[in-house]
């Protein structure tokens, strides 16, 4: 069969709202463009791991420590899911890892803000969880078999999280002056970038349109986001908090809220590296997976051992 | 009474303290598998402990004001002006280190891999005896805990007993490193066995008549990893009377920050 056919059952398929399955044949593209995504996808939960788990040791009770371990552990989980899918692209975990340490692979720019206080945890629960759902829950009908059904499962567990995290600020803005300041300042912090997680718009965004016509991607940056404010803009109310845009008002025609513009200068310097904590993140990262090797080499040559001795005794 | 309520502090302390630094690997684990089953262990254990402060504290609200008397010095200073009864949190986030019940063995920092696993499989052999004689615990809220947290002891005793093989059968590093850990960690288990002033009554266990079902399962799984204890007699005790290393102080420092600075919210 020539290429040109087979990118027409291919794109047929995709049309047709079918999944497209790893003994599939698919254009080298649409395989390098998964990679890219699915990788950056795992390296964010994992790296994500980082600024919540700066809590996990101050956590103020019991139950919130429980809370916010299990849900560090999930991203974990969460990562495994992830860096599985993009393996049946033909792409090893190890070799991801390598990608993310030397810089060549990315992750959400979310993470390379600091968590200050313990309000944050809320924040994150609620803002940059519930801006991951958004661009996420499309990802459970894109055309990739194996990364659909990874995100079926995220998603899931996801929107607990985000439910966790408004609950936790629920109890806050309940609480003293000091506990309400907290929040408020949390949301002040985690606004904007929150909003930046839907990435440019649409017409500033390179990747987009191949993504669209195959169905890996489902809805525009743009259109992500416009929900995303109109979903927080409500709940907001509920904290009795506000969110740190004066030009933040409900537009009867559109039906939507208006929002102030976003600081993309900010948002391609923290991309490229200049945000408070990238050089932080990717050191913790360097440094587990260093110190871990030793680790990972013992596990490798015991069962290799066990292999060989299983070996002779079965000779 | 007033003797439950220090012998559940002690088991809570015990499991809230090897938690914590258990937490201390998530998100830096050596691997992402492994980082996922140490913060499974760290979530048993922390579960484990609120669910024993939580009978501790229900333990001195119900105890008569001769006893309360009697366990005034276990208090958490600041609780004493807040007029309410005792809750699990304030038992875990206000009492001090000379308060603290654990055995030193569970507070050491983390060390590297070998450290944690180590350290990790002896004191779930150990947990695993005792709570395993608990089950049998006059007091039915102790035995209903206990009966609970051993199907998880039984996991934390088999995964840490296979990673123990693992490196004492792995690489010449490995097995470099965990002889270091297994130097380190020896002197601080026969504080595990000695008996404390609250491990006397009815309801509790006798830690002395663990001993040999410990050394059993130690040896077992130490037979396979080719290891084996160091002979020494000398052992660090001090834990389960408030003597504790310098290392405690700094844990609970951070653990306790929120707690102590904004005194009595809700979180």
């Amino acid at each position: 069969m020539s290429v040109a056919e087979l990118e027409k059952i291919f794109q047929d398929k995709i049309d047709a709202d079918g999944r497209i399955e790893p003994k599939d044949w698919m254009p080298e593209k649409y395989r390098q463009n998964l990679i890219r995504q699915i990788s950056q996808h795992a390296h964010s939960e994992i790296v994500g791991m980082l600024p919540e788990g700066n809590w996990i040791s101050r956590a103020p009770s019991l139950k919130r420590k429980l809370i916010l371990l299990a849900k560090v552990q999930d991203e974990a989980g969460h990562g495994l899911y992830l860096y599985s899918a993009a393996e049946t692209l033909g792409i090893s975990r190890d070799e991801m890892t390598e990608q993310l340490l030397n810089g060549k692979a990315k992750y959400s720019s979310i993470f390379n803000y600091p968590t200050l206080t313990w309000a944050d945890m809320g924040a994150i629960g609620w803002l940059v969880d519930g801006a991951a759902i958004m661009n996420q829950v499309p990802l459970c009908r894109t055309s990739y078999g194996p990364y659909s059904r990874a995100m079926i499962r995220v998603c899931k567990e996801e929107s607990f999280h985000q439910r966790q995290g408004f609950e936790a600020l629920l109890v806050l803005s309940k609480g003293s002056d000091d506990q309400r300041a907290m929040v408020q300042d949390a949301i002040d912090r985690w606004w904007w970038p929150s909003l930046m997680m839907f990435g440019p718009t649409d017409d500033a965004s390179p990747n987009s349109q191949l993504s669209m016509k195959w169905k890996i991607k489902r809805f525009s940056n743009d259109e992500l986001r416009q929900r995303f404010v109109d979903m927080i803009a409500e709940q907001v109310k509920l904290l009795g908090m506000t969110l740190p845009d004066p030009d933040l008002k409900w537009n009867e025609e559109r039906k939507h809220y208006d929002f102030g513009a976003i600081n993309w200068e900010e948002f391609w310097n923290v991309v490229s590296g200049n945000g408070p904590c990238n050089t932080q993140r990717l050191a913790a990262r360097q440094k587990a997976w260093d110190e871990g090797a030793w680790v990972r080499e013992a596990a490798v040559a015991h069962a290799e051992k066990r292999k060989s001795r299983r070996a002779v005794e079965a000779a | 009474m007033n003797q439950l309520f220090e012998y559940t502090l002690h088991l809570a302390d015990n499991a809230l303290i090897l938690g914590q630094r258990n937490a201390e690997w998530c998100g830096h684990g050596p691997v992402l598998e492994q980082d996922i089953a140490i913060t499974n262990i760290s979530l048993d254990l922390v579960g484990a402990a609120r669910n024993l402060y939580a009978l501790a504290a229900e333990t001195y609200n119900g105890l008569s004001d001769a006893d309360k008397g009697a366990v005034a010095a276990l208090l958490p200073r600041p609780w004493k002006s807040f007029n309410r009864a005792l809750q699990e949190d304030d038992l875990a986030f206000l009492r001090e280190e000379r308060q603290y019940r654990n055995v030193l063995l569970a507070e050491l920092p983390k060390g590297d891999w070998a450290f944690t696993v180590l350290r990790q499989f002896f004191l779930s052999v150990f947990q695993y005896q005792q709570y395993k004689a608990l089950q049998q615990s006059t007091d039915a809220s102790l035995a209903a805990i206990a009966e609970k947290s051993l199907k998880e002891v039984a996991y934390h005793q088999r995964w840490s007993g296979e990673w123990v093989i693992r490196l004492g059968d792995g690489t010449d590093e490995s097995r470099r490193r965990i002889e270091a850990a297994l130097e380190l960690l020896a002197p601080y288990t026969g504080e595990l066995f000695r008996m404390a002033d609250f491990e006397s009554a009815a309801f509790t266990v006798d830690p002395a008549i663990l001993r040999e079902a410990w050394e059993e399962k130690i040896n077992a799984v130490f037979a396979e990893a080719g290891l084996s204890m160091p002979q020494s007699t000398w052992h660090q005790s001090g834990g389960k009377k408030g003597i504790h290393s310098e290392h405690l102080g700094y844990l609970l420092t951070e653990m306790q920050y929120l707690q102590r600075t904004y005194l009595n919210e809700t979180w």
